[in-house]
């Protein structure tokens, strides 16, 4: 056990953090969700980041990455959000589909799809959820028809993050006849291709930041399909793991949010009571419990581990975490928490109100939390299926 | 940036923890209360001839020359089956305290040989594991002094645990008790090992939870099917797993002995003594009217680690020190690791 960075990720962490300093755009991004403007202005910073090879950086050269460790991918993190860069607008192309293509994709599909991703030049959605499978993704009902080298797709997606703008999908669907966890395929499709209606749903406080996507005999070759026919399950449990357990939410979003929230207590702190502080400092330890969590997990992946079950208790953990150090700094700004950013005496403690918006969603997607709860109860502890 | 135990770490950590769960199941603990005992002379010969009280000390005093991360591990284990005998106590703090002593008077030679040296800390008026301590370190205003049992009056407290075997110990300070100048980091030694010790009996505690909630039966099915006892349950896992990585931390910084180090040892410390608070409420509630009763295993384990919560410094203390950590050093990603902060 070494708890010290060598001098090797010393020096990568300055190489990072000079190049952030240089080329992250000065203020905060118009939002990816709410215009076509807003949505490029974040595809052109993906692209910048990937000239300077740093869109995923644990990916192997080949694909537009630096072939690095965890560890490097976790300093890579810390600065990221230390500098305040963009909110990465294709996170579920790197954090989520990228590593199951690493795992499940063939050659011609890496070399086809993993380094237009690091560029951003496609920008993927996920299309898993239905109106009629959330939380019991088994239910899932759209159908993808074999018909010689081509699958037709049909059906309805939803809750699909990004995807208004998005250029691809990677959807869930099903042989016809077939039943729950059986018969069903990952299939990557163009949100663009004929037969694709996209809606948008708008959140509570109106960003778009969800789609409805409509398939209506959308035709896609074999070839498109990622793992084995009738293996889809088994491909997005893997994606699920590493979406839940590691890359979704890298601790530096924490960790820079707690810095922020100890901040913020102190402008404060003549007057606020001095129980706050047990409050803050317990948002702080929390982030801090979460990074040594990856980090060890990191280690251990690194040495060549499998993510398990932590997956679930990570997103539990994290989900929660997320909300309380945001009600936090709710609490401390008192009158001024339920400003919206663009009104008159808002300043800048608006960004804490849209982060809590964000964070009630936490507990929700990536697999609820009562799903997680049954998952580490029955998988971890082994307690009987209900 | 190596954040994992190596396999030699991991192999006598194995070692130990099958011993102790060999030899201090739950069913020995009753059998030794039974006879009136708090200490089982078999056992301690087995942990005294496997070396694991002299893992800390010195090779130069015929110890193994190993770290507090190579011992965590084993303070998990004991924790787990509510080890009676002050194994953790003594390899992990009385044994290195003795041999940074520039006078032990030979009692470091005799504490690896098994005799039992007893503490008292100022943060703990009553020192554990006394009725069978053949001599203690105690404290004289801050100074640390050497005592031999015939020298010392112990006055017996009757506690929660019968294990704890605390008592208060008076004695008459000299120059000729006055062992050393101060206390270093036996508080945070001592707060460190009892976060481990509290991980270890938090998983006990929601395994236990887990074996009753899969036999007990009601309406027509195992308890641990309804999604209302599962969530309690996975719960306190998800509290274990967000304590372990912070004692395991905590381990390989405390030797730093700055501020920032000993404020992960107080994150330890809270969060294992929460983990363990939360999994063995949450057992009792398992359990039902059972987890009340004296019949079922589960309140040696609550016992335990309703004792360490506040030994080696309260939780309240604890967090006054994370709040001046927090205050006065600086914090962010790049600022995690006690070795990032100079002293």
């Amino acid at each position: 056990m070494k708890l010290e960075y060598t001098q090797d990720q010393r020096a990568f962490r300055a190489e990072v953090r000079d190049w952030l300093e240089a080329n992250v755009p000065p203020g905060p991004l118009p939002s990816f969700d709410l215009t076509r403007e807003g949505f490029e202005v974040h595809r052109a910073w993906e692209r910048k980041l990937n000239e300077g090879r740093w869109g995923m950086v644990t990916w192997p050269e080949p694909y537009g990455g630096r072939g690095l460790d965890l560890i490097r991918w976790l300093i890579f993190e810390e600065e990221y959000y230390r500098a305040k860069a963009p909110v990465r607008v294709n996170q579920n192309g790197i954090f989520l589909l990228g590593p199951t293509m690493m795992e499940f994709g063939t050659d011609e599909q890496k070399a086809r799809f993993l380094p237009s991703m690091a560029a951003g030049d496609i920008v993927w959605a996920q299309a898993w959820s239905e109106p009629g499978a959330g939380s019991d993704l088994a239910g899932v009902r759209s159908t993808a028809t074999r018909e010689g080298d081509e699958y037709v797709l049909n059906g309805q997606k939803i809750w699909s993050s990004r995807a208004v703008f998005a250029d691809w999908a990677f959807g869930l669907f099903r042989e016809p006849g077939s039943e729950r966890h059986k018969g069903m395929s990952l299939i990557l499709f163009p949100l663009d291709a004929p037969g694709v209606t996209r809606r948008a749903i708008e959140r509570m406080d109106g960003e778009k930041v969800f789609a409805e996507i409509f398939l209506d005999n959308v035709r896609v070759p074999v070839a498109d399909r990622l793992g084995d026919e009738g293996q889809g399950w088994h491909v997005c449990m893997a994606t699920a793991g590493f979406e839940r357990g590691l890359m979704l939410r890298s601790p530096a979003r924490y960790q820079v949010a707690a810095k922020e929230l100890i901040a913020l207590y102190q402008a404060n702190k003549d007057r606020l009571p001095p129980s706050m502080a047990e409050r803050v400092a317990q948002s702080w330890m929390d982030a801090e419990a979460y990074a040594l969590s990856i980090y060890s997990t990191a280690s251990r992946l690194d040495a060549g581990g499998k993510i398990g079950a932590e997956s679930s208790t990570n997103k539990i953990f994290w989900s929660e975490m997320d909300i309380a150090l945001r009600q936090c700094a709710l609490d401390i700004l008192g009158p001024q928490a339920e400003l919206l950013p663009t009104a008159p005496d808002a300043q800048d403690v608006g960004a804490w109100l849209n982060d809590y918006i964000f964070a009630l969603a936490g507990p929700i997607y990536a697999g609820s939390n009562e799903i997680q709860r049954n998952i580490i109860a029955e998988r971890m502890l082994g307690l009987p299926r209900a | 940036m190596q954040f994992a135990f190596t396999e030699d770490q991991l192999a006598i950590t194995q070692a130990a923890r099958e011993m102790l769960v060999d030899t201090c199941t739950p069913a020995d603990l009753r059998k030794l209360l039974a006879q009136g005992e708090t200490f089982d002379k078999t056992r301690w010969q087995t942990i005294r001839e496997m070396g694991l009280i002299g893992l800390l000390a010195p090779e130069s005093s015929g110890g193994l020359g190993m770290t507090l991360a190579d011992f965590i591990g084993i303070a998990e284990a004991a924790g787990y089956v509510g080890l009676p005998e002050p194994l953790v106590e003594l390899a992990g703090i009385t044994v290195p305290l003795l041999a940074a002593m520039p006078n032990d008077r030979g009692l470091l030679a005799r504490a690896l040989d098994g005799a039992v040296v007893a503490l008292g800390h100022p943060v703990n008026p009553f020192a554990a594991g006394a009725s069978h301590a053949e001599a203690f370190l105690l404290d004289d205003g801050n100074s640390v002094h050497l005592v031999d049992r015939q020298d010392a009056t112990l006055t017996a407290q009757a506690g929660f645990d019968p294990f704890r075997d605390l008592a208060k110990v008076g004695f008459t300070p000299s120059q000729g008790t006055n062992a050393a100048t101060g206390w270093g980091d036996t508080a945070d030694r001592g707060a460190l090992l009892a976060a481990g010790q509290m991980i270890g009996l938090a998983q006990r505690c929601v395994d236990l939870s887990v074996a009753y909630a899969k036999d007990r039966m009601q309406f027509g099915k195992p308890i641990g099917s309804y999604q209302a006892v599962k969530h309690m349950v996975a719960s306190a896992q998800v509290k274990i797993e967000f304590a372990r990585p912070v004692v395991h931390a905590a381990a390989a910084e405390l030797p730093l002995g700055t501020l920032a180090a000993r404020a992960r040892v107080a994150h330890a410390k809270i969060a294992a003594g929460e983990a363990a608070d939360l999994a063995a409420r949450t057992a009792v509630q398992v359990h039902g009217a059972m987890g009340m009763t004296w019949e079922v295993d589960l309140h040696f384990f609550l016992k335990r680690a309703f004792a360490l919560n506040q030994a080696w410094g309260t939780p309240a203390a604890h967090r006054a020190l994370i709040i001046e950590r927090m205050e006065t050093l600086p914090v962010g990603p790049d600022k995690m690791f006690a070795c990032e902060i100079p002293a």
